[in-house]
């Protein structure tokens, strides 16, 4: 019987090699992928347990953890209440973090991160208490204040770039929330305000300028439909076009009239920087009718639309669509139809003209530090796409300038700088008060800022809005914050 | 040319004893340890409870000095490190959930550590030789099916964490399937030694491996039928898993015939899988197996999720006895308390609780290869085999190998039956031992008795 003894022992040997492999499995290989479940109370403990970093906007915190008593050894707070909520996002006991850099960020300011591999290591010899990284941001506090007063409270979202970095100097999405109700250690009050928060119709917590619903983005798209023409080479600035009181659409019953159902010039045609101008849609039209879908298309893919981007938080991809047919070109080319955008995009869109034509990479972190505050990582300045040839965003500058000098933009006129700009108008219900858009770049000659700006519905006037009315002061409002000291 | 040394064999009961305290002096360094962790103080109790753990194990050795001297030497002291580091760990979850007075699990536990010691001294002290078992065959038979069968029995039966292999007797439970197993071993050793003749014949070939006979298949039905019995009316597929695994490695033991095992997986495959299709509770078990994060797994249990959240926050090196959370899982002290242990002392701790279980099982099956006659090989190898089984299905339950089930850790888990049958197994393995440690009587002996008037053989 000795034979199968010893094969039995083999068995034993296969069975207990089972054990070592799953228990290795588990606590080894999958063990970071198991502690970052969703709902795994250990790591929660683990996150409160330690001193969260700070989110910090020109070096003072937005949002920071204090030491409590209770049994969760820190609290998250937000000391600018509201103004920064879809930026920070919030800290929850019960509803983990979420909602912006607590969210996309987690592991960096809890102290998880592999970037903080090696200060855990010190910090573990030294018998430090071992805390989460600090988090600077690019924003701009007097842009980032002067977008939210000027919003005021009408819903929309205003977003401002540097248009030489790609660096997010405001960020602001109305209607705001105070972070600090989710991040309370009273657990009810949590909750409640989770509940009326997901039950708000204007959903506050959502991030309008990079993940909100997307928006049509109405006549501020005729920059693409121009910059695919002048790049085409078939068009100058100067170039006559088309611009009759109503462009017929071939296929279709329905026509496009201009705003006022008037011709945009002397025997129906206008030029290229007066259609601009006035933001003539039937000129407009006809140039998407000329020069198609696709190149629409390929235009506006390379200033970013369709990008899967990350500023840190998720970046909705903005959309045109694809196989236009010659009627929803023409619908397309004024930014009609099923183009949608997020704020940002459209201000992406006016920080590559700006920079010459080079689109930069949106980025909202500006370094990275330990508790010391010693840089860790810092973000480099980095080209997403070369959008435009920088003669064509020479001449697209030009063409905004005169949009804010004597167009639809007059408005946003700031004495002493140069504003180059865009006014849109977006129908997106019948019947329904359009979206008042504008976005716009400053100096002209020497830009340093980038803005685009939304308001839903018109915001306070309702059925009259028109971007230049309601959106480009806003815009104007950022620009001089940042530019006039 | 050779030489014939003679050698005086050595019993070894010292190096048990060296093991022994270095077994109490690790369970007392855990203790300490969780002491210094929760409360930050010496725990008061500590050296109350080192003698105690000191008299038993050293009273259990004196008991083999004075009756098993050629035992293995092994066996107690491992036995002794994983019922103390059991001990530690539930003490140390009584303090997490801040339990007090009769509600503390911890010193029911040392209580049932202490009857399960004197049980297991009883038996090294009235059984003088494991082959008197032999006559028990057909007693542990009915007795231990009775057992196996005995929480279905309407009244006293009682259902707990989904499984019924329990039965309640006003507020004592008992896991009768814990001492049925034992009684199961000692009766297929008996009747595989009296019927291995029989059933290694050779009835066809089929595929190169001799077939039994049809007329031979009758007992490993019976075996198959109250295993598939045990796993839809008690809803426990641990068990099953065992009492078959068991009787099929034994009948492969006896017989040498390799058409055994390939039959018992083909009936088992096939019993679990018309199971699964028949049975509800057997399709949630599946379904908590295989996608355990899935939203309809989490709907009806995060029991094992959770313990392998705890083992995954342990990692290599662990939270350190007492620095972790197992009491964030359900039932950490007696089915997942292997996680529990996963959890605080780490990967590296629980490869050696585990290698601790290897060598148990491991001098049990040397056991089984030394020692002289077909019943207590059987015995060994039933015995050894089935605490090896026990732990596959209780740590591959909770590591996802194969489906949860109820059974509980030999040695380590929360339980009183649990202790006394695991004691018992040790005691029988260490009295089986000593029979095949001990040395012949050396040959002059034996001639001197060959060359006198009346033969007289001496019994081993």
């Amino acid at each position: 019987m000795n034979q199968p003894i010893r094969r039995l022992s083999f068995v034993v040997a296969l069975l207990f090699s089972m054990l070592l492999i799953s228990t290795t499995w588990i606590q080894f290989v999958s063990a970071k992928d198991l502690d970052s479940r969703p709902g795994n109370r250990r790591t929660l403990l683990d996150n409160y347990s330690r001193e969260r970093g700070a989110i910090l906007v020109d070096g003072s915190p937005v949002a920071k953890s204090v030491a409590t008593k209770d049994e969760l050894k820190y609290v998250r707070t937000y000391p600018s209440a509201k103004l920064y909520s879809q930026i920070t996002g919030y800290y929850s006991f019960t509803y983990g973090p979420g909602g912006g850099l607590e969210g996309s960020e987690d592991t960096l300011l809890s102290g998880r991160s592999d970037k903080l591999f090696y200060r855990r290591v010190v910090d573990m010899v030294t018998g430090k208490a071992p805390s989460g990284a600090n988090l600077e941001l690019t924003i701009n506090p007097k842009a980032q204040q002067a977008a939210d007063r000027a919003l005021g409270n009408q819903r929309g979202a205003v977003v401002a770039l540097d248009p030489r970095t790609g660096a997010i100097l405001a960020m602001v999405s109305h209607p705001q929330y105070d972070p600090t109700t989710l991040s309370s250690h009273n657990l009810n009050n949590v909750a409640r305000a989770w509940k009326s928060l997901n039950a708000d119709p204007t959903r506050p917590t959502e991030n309008r300028t990079i993940a909100g619903n997307l928006y049509p983005p109405g006549s501020t798209f005729k920059l693409i439909t121009a910059a695919a023409a002048l790049s085409s080479g078939k068009f100058t600035e100067g170039t006559e076009i088309p611009g009759p009181a109503t462009l017929d659409l071939p296929q279709t019953a329905t026509n496009l009239p201009t705003d006022d159902h008037q011709p945009c010039g002397p025997g129906d045609k206008t030029s290229l920087t007066h259609a601009l101008e006035i933001s003539c849609n039937s000129a407009f039209g006809w140039l998407g009718l000329e020069l198609g879908g696709d190149s629409l298309r390929a235009q506006a893919a390379k200033f970013g639309f369709g990008d899967a981007l990350r500023v840190p938080m998720r970046v909705t991809p903005s959309v045109v669509p694809a196989q236009l047919n010659a009627p929803q070109s023409a619908q397309s080319a004024i930014g009609q139809y099923d183009v949608r955008v997020t704020p940002l995009q459209m201000a992406m869109v006016s920080a590559g003209i700006a920079n010459k034509g080079t689109v930069m990479r949106p980025y909202l972190v500006k370094d990275t530090r330990n508790g010391n505050l010693d840089i860790i990582d810092q973000s480099q300045p980095e080209k997403l796409s070369q959008a435009i040839t920088p003669e064509v965003a020479a001449a697209l500058t030009r063409m905004m300038v005169t949009v804010v000098q004597s167009g639809t933009g007059t408005p946003a006129q700031i004495p002493g700088i140069q504003v180059a700009g865009k006014t849109g108008t977006a129908q997106h219900l019948k019947g329904g008060a359009p979206h008042a858009w504008f976005t716009a770049f400053a100096p002209a000659n020497d830009p340093k800022i980038a803005v685009a700006v939304v308001v839903e519905d018109g915001g306070n006037v309702g059925n009259e809005a028109f971007g230049g009315k309601v959106a480009a002061p806003i815009a104007r409002q950022v620009i001089e914050a940042v530019m006039k000291p | 040319m050779t030489t014939v040394t003679s050698f005086r064999p050595r019993n070894r009961r010292n190096v048990e004893l060296v093991l022994l305290l270095l077994a109490v002096t690790i369970v007392l360094v855990a203790y300490l340890n969780v002491g210094l962790a929760i409360d930050g103080a010496f725990p008061p109790d500590l050296i109350k409870y080192g003698f105690g753990l000191l008299v038993l194990s050293v009273g259990f050795h004196l008991a083999l000095r004075w009756r098993a001297s050629y035992a293995d030497p092994l066996l107690l002291p491992i036995a002794t490190l994983l019922n103390g580091l059991g001990l530690v760990m539930i003490h140390r979850l009584d303090l997490a959930y801040g339990r007090t007075g009769s509600h503390l699990l911890a010193p029911k536990q040392l209580i049932w550590s202490a009857l399960g010691v004197l049980i297991a001294i009883g038996v090294i002290i009235v059984l003088r030789d494991h082959r008197h078992l032999r006559r028990f065959t057909f007693t542990a038979m009915a007795v231990g099916l009775g057992m196996l069968l005995l929480p279905l029995m309407p009244g006293i039966g009682r259902n707990i964490n989904g499984s019924r292999i329990w039965i309640g007797l006003g507020p004592l439970s008992f896991q009768p399937g814990e001492v049925a197993k034992i009684l199961l071993v000692i009766f297929f050793a008996g009747y595989l030694v009296q019927t291995r003749d029989v059933l290694s014949l050779v009835g066809s070939r089929f595929l190169g491996i001799g077939l039994p006979r049809a007329q031979d298949l009758g007992p490993i039905l019976i075996a198959w039928l109250a295993s598939v019995g045990v796993l839809v009316f008690e809803r426990d597929l641990g068990s099953s898993l065992m009492f078959f695994g068991l009787f099929v490695s034994m009948l492969y033991v006896a017989t040498e015939r390799r058409s055994w095992i390939a039959i018992g997986m083909i009936l088992f495959c096939a019993g679990s899988y018309v199971a699964y299709l028949l049975f509800g509770h057997v399709q949630v078990r599946v379904l908590l197996w295989l996608h355990p994060f899935s939203d309809k797994a989490l709907a009806a249990s995060d029991q094992l999720v959770k313990g392998l959240m705890g083992m995954a926050k342990g990692g290599l090196l662990g939270s350190g006895l007492g620095r972790g959370h197992p009491e964030f899982t359900y039932f950490p002290e007696s089915d997942f308390i292997v996680p529990s242990f996963g959890e605080e002392i780490g990967l590296i701790g629980l490869f050696a609780l585990l290698l601790l279980y290897v060598l148990l099982v491991e001098r049990g099956l040397r056991t089984a290869l030394g020692v002289r006659d077909g019943f207590g090989k059987l015995l060994a190898v039933g015995l050894s085999f089935s605490l090896a089984l026990q732990c596959f299905v209780v740590v591959g339950g909770v590591t996802r190998v194969i489906p949860l089930t109820g059974l509980t850790m030999p040695f380590l888990s929360y339980g009183g039956s649990s202790l006394l049958a695991n004691w018992s197994v040790v005691a029988l393995l260490l009295r089986i031992s000593d029979q095949a440690r001990r040395p012949l009587p050396d040959a002059d002996e034996l001639a001197n008795v060959s060359s006198a008037h009346t033969q007289v053989v001496r019994r081993p």
